[in-house]
């Protein structure tokens, strides 16, 4: 192989794995946005995510079928899930605490995540699941470059989805009264806002796009496991904090970046794939360090 | 719904009910007393659990001056323990060193870590501290994985056990009376870190950060002081669980063991010591109890931990704190 | 020399100008008010004199040193104490401990002192706690110094943050309205009080207040801040006679001239 061939073949991996990271992202982005938490369940519904998608699959599959219009219908199925459990989650452990200290809900947040993820192992016994859909090896070669059906479906899934959120947060009221809460949420509610409302739609499409997220790297990886939603937790908020927390392209923008730089990243000398993660943890750091409101974050409010 | 922080007291209440001198050293007497007979009450195998959760205690009460006292969350707090352990292993083991040199090295490199880590993150909104302690407990584990001097993944073997004045600390029994003096000098370290200026810096920054920077509080400082105990307190947990074990591998540092020392704060009532000694001994005590249960025995605790968020914030311990 | 100088600070958020280019003065060992209609930016400068705000432009002195670039709690450190206009005690702390907290920056014990209690860190403990008590009892409150200080009537927790502001050892003391809530009882107290606070002190006070008699009474020097413009300065006789506050708190503005 070439420099050429390594490098469009990270190219296309990166893209790939910074499509997850970005679905996942923008869930973090848009409950900071509308709520200034950091949602630390959410690693764990893109896990729960997989899961509802690898359930409703195997009960589908018969219908069906195990490739990609089942995995699509499942997939549509398990956001719709996993959304409402994010709504349910928001306002059982969320809601009561949102006047109380950072500390508070911070730890709530982790009690959350740790339940779903403990819960799951209980449920799995914390073996890995196969995943269980079959989507078939095809795909288009250019060069030396390969790339699989599977692939471009995923990306075009998640370009889609994103999409979607955005003319949904720029065209629709609800997304109008999310922009309005994130710079005041006070006065938007004096503006005739219902803010429980649109903290709810927030919720919703956040976890759908998360559980999205979820059963694609099911179906695509081939399985899954209780502890999948943590590293993804906290990648994607490196991808958003990359991209500038509270900004949506940015999450997008962040996913994009980080599964480029792990791609490349892991080619460099000595930075083996075992180090990859070491690799996005310290490029976190650093983009706290010198840039803390990511590439298209506005800068943190003046205080008081 | 009850909110805390409250104003925690560091005794959490048991001031009010030791009101004498003569009440409190008799108090004092009776746990010595305990702690000193507790081996030969519970046997060789209930010596080794106790001087676990001895080592708990101690991890706890440090991680309890980061989230008690000064209300910042820290996920990773296993790497310094990690660290503590693995500078303890590496320098002993390859470089000959002394156990009692080797220890105030792990201290020391903790304390760069720590501000490495503080210094910056500190700056910045207290959620974020959470999420990068928790990437930097990664790094710790995953680099101690993947290095030849940390022995990968099966980790170290033969760590040497100390001498200390021509007493060689072998036994399961030297262990736990080392663990012992170590938590009690870790108790009193923490009375009196809380009833001190820094002490009250802590909660006046957790309370109102522009209030107490109008006082002149430079929050970013004091907050990194907290840090900075917490790691101490970790790398000399680490250090002496090397020790104890002459054997560490990157597993016993994951993020389930931060996790763990979390709850062991939090559960018994986070800034008050007996509820913090009460959470480490349920978070060790109980899986000897709950062994049947397995699995399930991590999400009883996360379930307890949302309760205990959502309905009694300031723990378990049942006094609330007045001073 | 002023003890305080602002030289042409301009302050924005978000393109919205708050302060421009603002001239300002405060003498030591004055007593100067600060005045104007709601939203003219009269907190804003406060902020800005106190390191909490980073204006785009301009310079402020004390003593001749640029604080602009400071933090907050380094400006503290240099001698500008303040108190803020919804009070802001700590909460679940006593009286005391709220007031020992403006004694932080001029102590230097930490965690090693703390842990072994030297001599030295126990000298340091009391002396705080001495001159905390001090400086309650200088604001006319000698007794409840152990209860939890956002347990005590309003008027009280008023006194209780200016004892704290002056635990600080500040050269000037900027208080924003610190007569509002108080009853005119207590309004008389507070004027002693501001009174003996550079009389007895000689710390140059600052204040921002609504409360015009209050303020006439006590001011040596005026300064009345109008949207962002600082529109004019003098003594409380002649600001009563000019025309532009008169017009400015009037609200006397072109639209309502064009009807």
């Amino acid at each position: 192989m070439t420099i050429f061939d390594i490098f469009t073949n990270q190219l296309l991996n990166g893209i790939v794995l910074g499509s997850f990271y970005a679905l996942v992202a923008l869930g973090y982005t848009m409950v900071f946005g509308v709520v200034k938490l950091l949602n630390f369940a959410h690693g764990e519904l893109y896990m729960v995510g997989g899961f509802a998608g690898f359930l409703l699959l195997s009960f589908l599959a018969p219908y069906l079928g195990p490739g990609w219009f089942g995995v699509a219908v499942s997939m549509v199925l398990a956001m719709i899930a996993v959304g409402f459990l994010g709504v349910v989650i928001e306002r059982v452990a969320y809601a009561p605490m949102l006047s109380a200290p950072r500390l508070s809900i911070l730890i709530t947040a982790l009690a959350v995540s740790l339940v779903l993820q403990n819960g799951m192992l209980t449920l799995t016994k914390g073996q890995y699941v196969p995943f269980g859909a079959a989507l078939g090896f095809g795909g288009v070669r250019l060069g030396s470059l390969f790339i699989s059906y599977n692939q471009m479906v995923l990306v075009g899934v998640a370009g889609a989805l994103m999409l979607g959120l955005e003319l949904f947060v720029s065209r629709t009221q609800y997304g109008r009264a999310m922009r309005a809460i994130a710079v005041d949420k006070d006065m938007s509610r004096l503006m005739g806002i219902n803010v429980n409302a649109v903290i709810a739609v927030t919720f919703f499409l956040g976890s759908a796009l998360a559980a999205a997220a979820g059963t694609m790297a099911g179906a695509y990886y081939g399985s899954l496991w209780y502890f999948m939603g943590f590293l993804i937790g906290l990648k994607a908020f490196t991808a958003a904090v990359i991209g500038g927390i509270g900004s949506i392209p940015g999450a997008m923008l962040g996913g994009l970046i980080l599964g480029l730089l792990e791609s490349f990243g892991t080619q460099l000398p000595g930075v083996g794939s075992e180090w990859k993660d070491v690799f996005s943890f310290s490029v976190l750091i650093l983009v706290l360090v010198f840039k803390p409101t990511g590439l298209l974050g506005k800068p943190e409010q003046e205080r008081m | 719904m009850a909110q805390f922080p409250e104003r925690p007291s560091p005794w959490g209440g048991l001031g009010a009910i030791l009101d004498t001198p003569a009440k409190r050293w008799t108090a004092i007497a009776v746990i010595l007393v305990a702690m000193a007979a507790a081996p030969f009450v519970f046997g060789s195998y209930g010596t080794v659990i106790l001087t676990n959760a001895l080592l708990y205690v101690l991890l706890a009460l440090g991680l309890n001056v980061v989230v008690g006292y000064a209300g910042l969350l820290d996920l990773g707090f296993a790497a310094f323990f990690a660290v503590g352990a693995y500078t303890v292993g590496i320098s002993t083991l390859h470089f000959g060193l002394n156990f009692w040199l080797a220890l105030p090295l792990a201290v020391l490199i903790a304390i760069i870590a720590g501000v490495v880590i503080g210094a910056p993150t500190l700056r910045l909104r207290s959620d974020y501290l959470a999420i990068v302690t928790l990437g930097f407990g990664e790094i710790v584990r995953i680099t101690a994985r993947n290095l030849r001097e940390t022995g990968g993944a099966s980790g170290l073997i033969g760590i040497d056990s100390p001498w200390l004045f021509g007493w060689h600390i072998r036994t399961p029994l030297d262990f736990y009376y080392v663990f012992c003096v170590l938590v009690i000098l870790g108790v009193i370290a923490s009375v009196r870190l809380a009833n001190s200026r820094l002490g009250r810096a802590w909660l006046y920054v957790r309370h109102d950060e522009d209030a107490a920077e109008a006082m002149g509080i430079d929050r970013v400082r004091v907050k990194l002081a907290a840090y900075i105990v917490g790691a101490i307190y970790g790398s000399i947990g680490g250090a002496f669980f090397a020790a104890n074990l002459g054997a560490i591998s990157p597993e016993s540092f994951s993020f389930r063991q931060s996790v763990l020392i979390l709850m062991a704060v939090i559960l018994g009532g986070m800034g008050k010591i007996p509820g913090v000694i009460l959470g480490a001994f349920i978070v060790i005590l109980a899986p000897e109890l709950l062994r049947d249960f397995g699995d399930l025995r991590l999400l009883i605790f996360a379930v307890g931990l949302l309760l205990i968020m959502l309905f009694r914030p300031s723990g378990i311990w049942p006094v609330r704190s007045k001073r | 020399m002023s003890l305080l100088e602002l030289k042409g600070v301009s302050l924005s958020f978000a393109g919205s100008r708050v302060l421009d280019a603002v001239d300002f003065s405060v003498p030591a060992g004055a007593i100067v008010s600060l005045i104007g209609p709601n939203g003219a930016g009269k907190t804003s400068l406060f902020n800005c004199i106190t390191g909490f705000y980073k204006p785009q432009q301009g310079s402020v002195r004390l003593d001749g040193t640029e604080t602009l670039r400071m933090k907050p709690h380094q400006v503290t450190r240099l001698g500008i104490a303040r108190t803020f206009q919804n009070v802001r005690l700590f909460r679940e702390m006593s009286v005391r401990e709220n007031v020992m907290a403006g004694q932080h920056c001029r102590t230097g014990a930490g965690v090693i002192d703390a842990i072994l209690r030297l001599p030295a860190q126990r000298r340091e403990e009391a002396a705080t706690r001495d001159f905390a008590e001090a400086c309650l009892r200088f604001v006319g409150i000698t007794e409840g110094w152990d209860r939890e200080a956002t347990t005590l009537p309003y008027g009280w927790q008023r006194r209780v943050e200016i004892a704290r502001a002056l635990a600080t050892q500040p050269k000037l003391l900027l208080l924003d309205e610190p007569a509002a809530g108080l009853t005119s009882g207590e309004k008389e107290e507070l004027i002693g009080l501001i009174g003996r606070i550079r009389d007895e002190r000689g710390i140059a006070v600052l204040l921002i207040e609504h409360d015009t008699s209050l303020v006439m009474r006590i001011s040596e020097r005026i300064s009345v801040l109008d949207h962002g413009v600082m529109i004019a300065e003098g003594t409380p006789r002649e600001i009563q006679s000019n025309q532009k506050v008169i017009e400015a708190y009037l609200g006397v503005e072109e639209d309502a001239l064009d009807l």
